[in-house]
């Protein structure tokens, strides 16, 4: 069984993001890149199917500028057997939107035949949380999205499913496209000589435009702002002056 | 501007967070329909067909939406979508499992989880965590629409709307349903309480978890958690709060034992009055409390519980 992967380029989710001073967008200058954390679960999740015998290949695809193979070679130190680096002219990159994502992923699908797509369920930046079901809808396979555990049997999956109230388990036929959630798994670290190794894996490099898919932007950014400032709060000294403040300042408890 | 809205239930009750939805709907136009989709859902029609503001509400009952599969739904509101300009549901995971797919099959990008309306295509959201609030213009022929609905007021219920039952037929045989594990709860919805309390990394234990319940119990609050919570195994995971979790903006937020993570906050910090309880001074959640108490919760919680 082949497991496709696609993976973005985010930044790092521990940076706090600063809104550019022309509220044109948020300042990426010399931020830190990361891998998205729910990509690093697919990752992960793949590997440890190849490593249980599920999978035979984990090829790893990214869609960005030239800075985004860096993930795609930490997707290989990491265990993917190959990556697919499709490249966006710069004018998109960090604009594209996700239907236009998932028809270029649609074209990887036609053109690799996996019996599995895992996608993390939402990147960190755009925190869209569409790319994973969009691209279930335009290659007609079932999706199991925010999952938290995955049970391949023959020609199905069981996927759980963190869902409002609990946990749904559904049962899909393969092919099909996974979206991670946070308890999946807990992803593994490259070690030095996997990272070493990772550099001679191969990594095709793509045009968009051989896929021939309209990369027409859907959507215009008019602008953004810094979220409202929250009033400094004050620190109290006792319980007592706690519920005094809740009740008769802040009138949220009677 | 003809709207859609897919209401949130589960068969027997309709969710408050749809009546939330239409009242972001009514930003964007007045010619609304509300459509309940699943199985023996006849309780969910007449609360449905009572939203003020809904005209009409197409009622599609079939033993194949019982579990609101996807890949079903996805294709009943593309087939009805030829009629609507916007087409909207709650940033809930039924919402964000199904619309994307309605999406890509009318060949349209999804506006997900937006907090204000300026215009009939143009809507604001946030982005990186609640970290920038963009404001999008959709450029595609119809709009497909996820909405946060803690930012919205519940619209009144004395309405009237024609009831229109319909019977499309999606089934694709793919994915079927196996189990539900649901975590049963005396308490309020977390995404609908007035009050909730929160417990972070500093409850130390899932039995310490349930000091939280006496507190719970006396402010008709509901139960959060922290991701690093969750994670411990304290409790469940659908009582996370956060980017990746549950979006709450309660009347009162408290928040035991949790340091503020960028990730947390960005799921709570909407709340009207935020309290935090922790022992660490520099911890971050301080920085968006209203009122802080630099203390042990473990002597502080019991106090509260007494005072209250």
């Amino acid at each position: 069984m082949k497991v496709l992967v696609p993976i973005k380029r985010v930044i790092d989710y521990n940076v706090k993001v600063r809104v550019k001073n022309d509220n044109s967008n948020v300042d990426l200058t010399n931020a830190k890149m990361a891998i998205n954390p729910f990509c690093e679960i697919a990752v992960e999740e793949a590997i440890r199917l190849k490593e249980v015998g599920q999978a035979t290949e984990v090829i790893a695809v990214s869609i960005g500028d030239k800075a985004c193979q860096e993930q795609l070679r930490s997707a290989l130190a990491l265990g993917a057997d190959r990556a697919i680096h499709i490249e966006i002219e710069e004018s998109l990159t960090g604009n594209i939107d996700s239907i236009n994502i998932a028809k270029l992923l649609q074209k990887i699908v036609e053109e690799e035949q996996p019996q599995l797509v895992i996608l993390g369920k939402q990147a960190i930046d755009s925190d869209n949380n569409q790319t994973g079901q969009m691209l279930a809808a335009l290659t007609g396979m079932p999706q199991g999205t925010f999952a938290s555990a995955i049970e391949v049997n023959d020609d199905k999956v069981n996927v759980t499913r963190e869902v409002d109230g609990g946990l749904q388990t559904l049962t899909l036929s393969l092919p099909a496209i996974i979206t991670t959630d946070l308890r999946l798994n807990t992803p593994r670290y490259a070690s030095l000589p996997n990272i070493m190794k990772a550099k001679r894996k191969p990594l095709v490099v793509r045009d968009a435009s051989e896929f021939a898919v309209d990369l027409t932007p859907r959507t215009k950014q008019i602008k953004v702002i810094s979220p409202p400032q929250r009033q400094a709060g004050i620190i109290v000294a006792s319980i007592d002056e706690l519920i005094d403040k809740l009740k008769n300042e802040a009138k949220v408890i009677s | 501007m003809s709207i859609l809205i897919l209401a949130e239930h589960d068969n027997s009750t309709l969710k408050t967070e749809t009546l939330k939805t239409v009242a972001a709907a009514q930003k964007i136009g007045t010619d609304i329909t509300l459509l309940v989709v699943g199985f023996n859902c006849q309780n969910v029609v007449e609360p449905a067909a009572k939203i003020n503001g809904v005209n009409k509400v197409l009622v599609c009952d079939n033993l194949v939406y019982e579990h609101q599969l996807a890949e079903n739904i996805s294709l009943l509101i593309a087939e009805l979508a030829t009629d609507y300009e916007h087409i909207l549901a709650t940033a809930s995971t039924t919402g964000k499992n199904i619309m994307p797919r309605v999406a890509a099959l009318l060949d349209v990008t999804q506006i997900s989880d937006i907090i204000g309306v300026e215009s009939s295509d143009t809507f604001i959201r946030p982005i990186y965590a609640g970290n920038a609030i963009a404001t999008v213009q959709s450029l595609d022929i119809k709009k497909v629409i996820t909405v946060r609905a803690t930012t919205f007021e519940v619209v009144a219920s004395d309405g009237n709307a024609d009831i229109i039952k319909i019977n499309s037929l999606f089934s694709t045989e793919t994915s079927s349903h196996l189990k539900d594990e649901f975590t049963e709860s005396e308490r309020p919805d977390l995404g609908a309480a007035n009050v909730v309390i929160s417990g972070g990394r500093g409850m130390q234990s899932a039995e310490n978890f349930k000091l939280l319940d006496g507190i719970a119990d006396k402010l008709g609050a509901a139960i959060g958690a922290s991701r690093a919570a969750v994670d411990a195994g304290f409790v469940s995971n659908d009582m996370q709060v956060g980017q990746t979790g549950k979006i709450v903006a309660p009347d009162l937020y408290i928040a035991v034992g949790i340091s503020g993570a960028i990730q947390h906050l960005a799921g709570m910090k909407d709340s009207k009055v935020i309290v935090a309880i922790n022992k660490d001074p520099d911890a971050p959640i301080f920085q968006v409390a209203d009122y802080g108490i630099i203390a042990d919760l473990f002597d502080v919680i019991p106090e509260l519980e007494s005072k209250l």
